[in-house]
């Protein structure tokens, strides 16, 4: 794998040392896993912790600040790791055997079952745990803490690559505080002020977050009064207030790169594997289908399962079976005429698969409504439906292969293949929003750096070699084409939705009239 | 149906090509010896530097040519039959033409020196240079030391390449400055310091007087002209320029000079053969472009017109105002209009020039000193909207004007420092002084 490749530069000494402190820390936590009982496990966490994160800060200062600042790419290609070589699988090895115990074997981490008290590694996490909540740890809280110490040790790294680079700088910190507020520290101070409210990152809108609207979910919110109330209102409001507004104004960037955490993680640990997205049409129609048929998967279920414990008496409560599903029906028709009438010419020969698509989520709601029954949808008990999904979706795909195949398929193959979240503010970006890549007239030397570096496997060169603007639904906006490009070609920016779309067969700096000719045919 | 046959896979005869494809259903083939599949030329240099594969240089993915129908011929034409219409190829077969097209593109200037074609001495323009590089210069084990003879844009980004894997570098450049045949001087030395910063041994006034070779054949040393110094190394860059890659266009009946000879219609004087890219040669240059165009840009439009011509719409090559970039190690260079160094510069052209503190930003602005019509700028660190420059080239604008709207050019990343503020007090306070 690695041996036809040039050698990869050597790392200096003080490298070196730093990724011996880092491998120390990481060996605490393997020994807790196999059960090692420290002595004093506050001390041995922090140390653990403390050691990984130094060990990343000391690699990357060496790395970046002993160089001029610049595009820091030398030899991504030529390192076992980030070229899917025999480090690479290694590592992906690992992370994928990891989720997949973190998933579906917690007790292997040693989460005490049954009321029984922690052991192994999720007992080492149980006084940083007790400190912020006062609880004892429990997986999620393990992979939690990795996951902010992951994007925050890395980000740091993120930071000094791109230390030339200030939208680079902001957006980092912007999604380290986001994960580090929102996603780790703020739950558990939600917890520790009122410990019946279920779980609820802030920031995570449905249908990323896909238990939100659950029974016992709506149902916690509901039996803590306002604010239970108040969040669930803030998580309706987020989707179809909140999210449209800013995704109109800069882009589903607002959220992807900017706030979400598994665009965070994807933005900061794995931004040593972002060249290795598929570029090819073939891995793009791929995604269309699959993206699209998550969200369908999304929307059908999560109607099914609000369904599921709505009542068909409105005495009871003015939303039943019935309203409920008009009401989907008659936002996602509003939704479908809306787009048809007034977008029609920007899908082109996409308007019949999205036509396809919408009836077939209209025909399988309305089916639903007249074969279900109190607990069972489409013949299926409707809890099963819920884990189903849950496992296939929430797990497997974001965690199992999102992550752990970092190494092999890139670091945003959830993003792109799986997020029901990025479907949605995609499609609203290609259609409705003023941000998109401009390109610079005439400058682009198709060298091809642009569409090495996204993460999301877009062909940034396919269109900047035409002079043409990139409004791509995927695009996340992470801007790193912009930044790799050496000739100054592209520009993350909002502007007027008027003249964004803009295809050109003669580029800028050619003849007038031979532009005119072609261009404005 | 015609049958047009284009001679090189680079820019402009690949541009040729789509453009022919669009506009009609002629049978296309181009030839190429160099590779099979297009790719950047210009992204040669991330290949050795590990940011891309060769395939991430390919614009297009290989099955983009059978859907268009462009046939794909990997052979070397040795003679050019302008009576018979045909090629004849390498190895026996000849090919037939209704159209022939000339993309030859370039080769590396050689100037006679001594040693010029030991082992390990190079020139860094075809797929097959960096193939060469890598294996006289995989690492710094193997090459201790490269020097680079020739400070252009190719001797600088050979520079770049060999540093990214800490190979010592020794550049000669025969200026008293770094490409100040074209870069005014304060841009100029700017470049010089960034060069040595990244600890490039830059050597200017210098020229190399031979190469020496060790008793295989391998260089060995170069000796300089003017000191009679000798460095040791493993390899050596000739960069001092390119010319019309032509050598097998010189037993036909097609008139050439540097490059094949062609009218403003890209026309050569053979009827139906064309010369478009580096290798054409304009009779009479046009305005201040150089009679042969060696740039990327210029090789596009070139196939982008004569896809015109071809197709029955005889279009003459008009190009619009003069626009180029290059990035000097870490420091992007983009130019709109004419910004001349001290070599050509027209009595009328005065420069604005400003610098930012950090010695990596600089801009230099031309206009005319009688009228003030705004000539053109050099950027160096600051990206500038290439539509902006062109419109207000278009409109004629003073260079009052370019000064006060310059942030409406500006093309730099979200959240970067501006600069525009500073740029026009120092311009007024120019003003005041002259």
């Amino acid at each position: 794998m690695s041996l036809a490749k040039p050698d990869a530069l050597d790392i200096t000494t003080k490298q070196k040392v730093a990724l011996a402190i880092g491998i120390v820390g990481l060996l605490i936590l393997t020994l807790a896993i196999l059960n090692t009982n420290f002595p004093n496990q506050g001390l041995f966490l922090s140390l653990s912790l403390g050691m990984i994160s130094l060990g990343i800060i000391i690699y990357s200062r060496e790395a970046y600040l002993t160089k001029l600042e610049g595009i820091k790419n030398d030899g991504v290609w030529f390192k076992s790791i980030s070229s899917r070589g025999i480090w690479g699988w290694i590592v992906g090895v690992i992370l994928t055997s990891f989720y997949i115990v973190l998933y579906f074997y917690p007790q292997y981490l040693g989460l005490g079952v049954d009321g029984a008290s922690n052991n192994g590694l999720i007992s080492l996490f149980d006084p940083l745990s007790q400190l912020l909540s006062g609880r004892n740890a429990s997986q999620w809280f393990v992979y939690g803490t990795l996951y902010t110490i992951a994007i925050l040790a890395f980000g740091y790294k993120f930071i000094l690559k791109y230390r030339h680079n200030r939208y680079q700088q902001v957006r980092t910190i912007s999604v380290m505080f986001f994960q580090l507020g929102f996603a780790f520290l703020i739950p558990e101070f939600m917890y520790v002020m009122n410990n019946d409210l279920p779980y609820y990152d802030l920031k995570s809108v449905w249908p990323l977050n896909y238990y939100i609207f659950d029974e016992w979910s709506v149902k916690g919110f509901l039996s803590n009064g306002n604010i239970g109330l108040a969040l669930i209102l803030f998580g309706i409001i987020s989707i179809f207030v909140i999210s449209p507004i800013l995704t109109y104004k800069y882009g589903k960037r607002w959220y992807c790169s900017w706030v979400c955490g598994c665009g965070g993680l994807a933005e900061t640990a794995g931004d040593s594997f972002r060249h290795l997205s598929s570029k090819k049409m073939s891995a793009w129609k791929l995604e269309r289908w699959l993206i699209h048929l998550v969200l369908v998967f999304s929307v059908v279920m999560t109607t099914a399962m609000v369904y599921t414990y709505l009542g068909y008496d409105s005495n009871d409560f003015w939303l039943t079976k019935a309203v409920f599903i008009s009401l989907v029906i008659g936002f996602l028709t509003l939704v479908f005429v809306g787009v048809m009438l007034f977008k029609r010419h920007e899908l082109g020969k996409d308007a019949k698969y999205g036509a396809i698509g919408f009836f077939v989520v209209i025909g399988l709601l309305v089916t639903m409504h007249f074969t279900g029954s109190t607990d069972h949808v489409f013949y299926v008990k409707a809890g099963t439906l819920r884990s189903t999904y849950g496992i296939y979706i929430g797990s497997i795909f974001s965690g199992v292969i999102g992550t752990g195949f970092y190494p092999i398929l890139g670091s945003r193959s959830w993003c792109r293949f799986g997020c029901p979240m990025a479907a949605i503010l995609g499609f609203q970006q290609r259609l409705f929003s003023k941000f998109r890549i401009t390109t610079n007239g005439g400058q682009c030397i198709s060298c091809g750096n642009c569409s090495n570096s996204c993460e999301m496997g877009i062909d940034v060169r396919h269109y900047a070699q035409k002079g043409e603007n990139i409004v791509r639904s995927s695009c996340v906006g992470c801007g790193i084409c912009a930044a790799v490009c050496p000739r100054g070609v592209l520009k993350l920016e909002n502007d007027s939705m008027k003249g964004r779309i803009n295809p050109t067969e003669i580029l800028l700096g050619n003849d007038v009239d031979l532009m005119e000719l072609v261009n404005e045919k | 149906m015609d049958n047009i046959v284009i001679i090189g896979n680079g820019i402009s005869g690949v541009t040729l090509a789509r453009h022919i494809r669009k506009l009609s259903d002629k049978k296309i083939t181009i030839i190429s010896s160099e590779t099979d599949h297009f790719f950047s030329r210009t992204a040669l240099m991330y290949i050795y530097m590990g940011h891309m594969k060769f395939e991430h240089t390919q614009p297009y993915e290989d099955w983009f040519w059978k859907k268009n129908k462009i046939e794909l011929r990997n052979a070397y034409v040795e003679a050019i039959d302008t009576d018979n219409k045909s090629l004849k190829l390498a190895n026996g077969p000849v090919l037939n033409y209704d159209k022939l097209v000339i993309a030859t593109g370039s080769k590396p200037n050689k100037f006679g020196w001594p040693g010029q074609d030991l082992k390990g001495v190079m020139g860094m323009y075809h797929k097959q240079d960096l193939d060469n590089l890598e294996v006289h210069a995989p690492n710094n084990k193997v090459c201790k030391r490269a020097v680079i003879v020739g400070g252009g844009l190719i001797g600088i980004e050979l520079a770049e390449m060999l540093n990214s894997r800490r190979i010592p570098v020794t550049f000669l450049v025969r200026e008293s400055s770094f490409w100040n045949g074209v870069l005014p001087e304060g841009e100029s030395q700017m470049i010089n310091r960034h060069i040595k910063n990244h600890h490039i041994d830059l050597r200017l006034s210098t020229n190399l007087k031979e190469i020496k070779s060790d008793e295989n054949g391998h260089v060995k040393s170069v000796v300089i002209e003017e000191t009679g110094e000798e460095i040791a190394c493993n390899v050596v860059g000739l960069t001092a320029g390119v010319s019309p890659n032509i050598g097998f266009v010189k037993s036909s009946k097609i008139e050439i000079g540097r490059g094949v000879k062609v009218n403003r219609f890209l026309e050569t004087n053979i009827p139906d053969v064309y010369a478009i890219g580096d290798c054409a040669e304009q009779h009479e240059a046009i305005g201040n472009r150089r009679p042969i165009e060696a740039v990327w840009y210029s090789g596009r439009m070139m196939g982008e017109t004569l896809a015109q011509t071809i197709c029955g719409n005889r279009m003459a090559y008009k190009p619009g105002h003069w626009f180029n970039s290059a990035k000097f190690l870490d420091i992007e260079y983009q130019t709109y209009g004419w910004v001349f160094g001290k070599k050509g510069r027209p009595d009328y052209e005065q420069h604005f020039h400003w610098k930012h503190n950090d010695d990596t930003k600089c801009i230099t602005v031309a206009y005319h000193k009688d009228s003030n019509e705004f000539l053109g700028i050099n950027t160096f660190g600051i990206r500038m909207r290439h539509e902006t420059f062109d419109t207000w080239l278009s409109e004629k604008r003073d260079v009052d004007y370019v000064m006060n709207h310059l942030s409406e050019a500006n093309f730099d990343p979200e959240f970067y420092s501006h600069y525009e503020a500073e740029i026009l007090s120092a311009y007024n306070k120019q003003l005041e002084t002259a």
